[in-house]
């Protein structure tokens, strides 16, 4: 097929594509309407259940097979990307040099580091009370691991981020979901149903079983992420291809140290 | 004003299509595919958008006081942000694996390659 | 009409972004406009009333998803850099 013909039939799929949506949107309730039947029940059973963020009641106890689903989503495209980017045997690890870091920055990154972790925990910690949970604050924790890539090197964030050690955390995250489900089922309810007290609406021990699948998810979320910067990291600094690819720390790939822009 | 979100879902949608038919460079073209990602965000939270309504979020107001916007669709929403940043991880994982095998991530070139 | 003038803004700006993140061809440009839309939708989702989603998006857009691209950008033009030098030699 030529570009020309190609772009023809784009054109015409988009357009067409383009007609169908405008004539969806046409019949859908006009935006910022008053009529919401299920989040007007959502909303009344999370108060029910003492869980002031409706959101998290909503994923972690209305809708928390759904969301049993969406972690195993996570889950296996984070195993798939494991697999694709494993060191094959054309491939070396080549350790990158320590690098030198202006001061006032690493003083910035080191005391940034600990402020970031500790806002990661609480927001996965308040998921049932305010807004935030473990899919949040797991993604907050886990880039502020990499605050001492920036503030020290890549060496000193291999020390602290063992991955078999997250890839194991990642897993015990993932099952614990549904292991919490059958433990549930255990006690007589039916799977992931909430069953523990629910608690004072507003404080920590709020929402039943909310914070403790919450919990399970931050965990898995936040190896998840910390496994998949791995995978990425070791691919752009220290693998190799056998077959004459220069070193990380080489002329023209700056000093081994670029490509982390978007981190702060 | 009342379809004007839809819109702009749409429009986002159509355009990180476009990009991806035309696109000459696989990570370009993941790329694309995040801005139709981004348009189902915007779609379903512009359904449940509700004019006057606050965050269905009781930690510092009484229930009942105020109407909420609808939380279902957020939920939704809030899970496929992060399980589509995994899944965005794994095209790029398969781009880079593109790259190592056949020296290139352009989708020309590579047709050109398999014949 | 005035109460949603944010949201309207907010959407525009969302348009831009999206549009810009398609049209820049060179990955690592195209870095900066995706980081760009995620900002653009976090502050959309705030004026939107979910809370909860901006700031998972902020987490996401901004950081996470463009650290990763222009990551796979580096290793990418690493591999080709090298290979085009086997050519020459």
């Amino acid at each position: 097929m030529s570009l020309r013909v190609r772009m023809v039939v784009l054109a015409v799929g988009l357009l067409g594509l383009a007609a169908m949506l405008v004539a969806a949107f046409r019949k859908l309730p006009g935006f910022g309407g008053s009529w919401h039947p299920y989040g007007q029940r959502a909303v009344e059973t999370a108060l029910g259940r003492h869980t002031s963020n409706v959101i998290a009641s909503i994923n972690f106890d209305q809708r928390a097979f759904d969301t049993m689903g969406e972690q195993a989503i996570l889950f296996g495209a984070v195993l798939g990307t494991v697999v694709i980017l494993r060191t094959t045997r054309d491939e070396r690890r080549v350790e990158p040099e320590p690098a030198r870091v202006p001061a006032p920055l690493r003083r910035y990154a080191l005391a940034v580091l600990p402020v970031t972790l500790l806002t990661g925990l609480y927001v996965v910690a308040h998921g049932q009370v305010s807004p935030g949970g473990g899919f949040q604050g797991g993604v907050v924790a886990a880039t502020a691991l990499h605050l001492l890539y920036i503030a020290v090197d890549y060496r000193a964030l291999q020390r602290v981020r063992s991955v078999p050690l997250f890839t194991l955390a990642d897993a015990a995250g993932e099952a614990g979901y549904p292991l919490l489900g059958l433990g549930v089922l255990m006690t007589g309810a039916s799977f992931l149903e909430n069953v523990l007290p629910y608690g004072t609406l507003g404080t920590l021990s709020s929402g039943g079983t909310v914070p403790v699948l919450n919990a399970a998810i931050g965990l898995e979320v936040a190896a998840a992420v910390v496994v998949l910067l791995a995978q990425f990291l070791d691919q752009a600094i220290v693998i190799e291809s056998e077959d004459g690819e220069q070193g990380a720390g080489s002329v023209g790939d700056g000093d081994g140290r670029r490509g982390e822009g978007g981190a702060a | 004003m009342s379809i004007l979100p839809y819109l702009v879902a749409g429009w986002l949608f159509l355009a990180g299509c476009y990009g991806l038919a035309t696109s000459r460079n696989l990570i370009h073209a993941v790329g694309s595919l995040a801005v139709c990602q981004a348009s189902t965000y915007v779609l379903l939270l512009a359904v449940g958008y509700r004019r006057g309504g606050t965050a269905p979020v009781f930690s510092d107001i009484r229930p009942g006081s105020r109407p909420v916007v609808d939380p279902v669709v957020q939920a939704l929403t809030l899970t496929d942000v992060v399980v589509g940043a995994t899944l965005t991880a794994l095209l790029l994982a398969l781009v880079v694996q593109v790259s190592k095998r056949h020296g290139t991530v352009d989708p020309d070139e590579l047709r050109e390659l398999r014949g | 009409m005035a109460d949603d003038l944010p949201i309207v803004l907010a959407l525009l700006l969302v348009t831009v972004a999206g549009t810009a993140t398609v049209l820049t061809r060179d990955p690592v440009r195209q870095v900066f406009a995706l980081a760009g839309l995620g900002l653009a939708l976090a502050l959309l989702f705030a004026v939107l009333q979910a809370p909860d989603v901006a700031l998972s998006q902020l987490a996401v857009g901004t950081a996470l998803t463009p650290l990763m691209v222009l990551l796979s950008v580096r290793k990418v033009r690493r591999k080709a850099r090298s290979e085009r030098r086997e050519e020459h030699e």
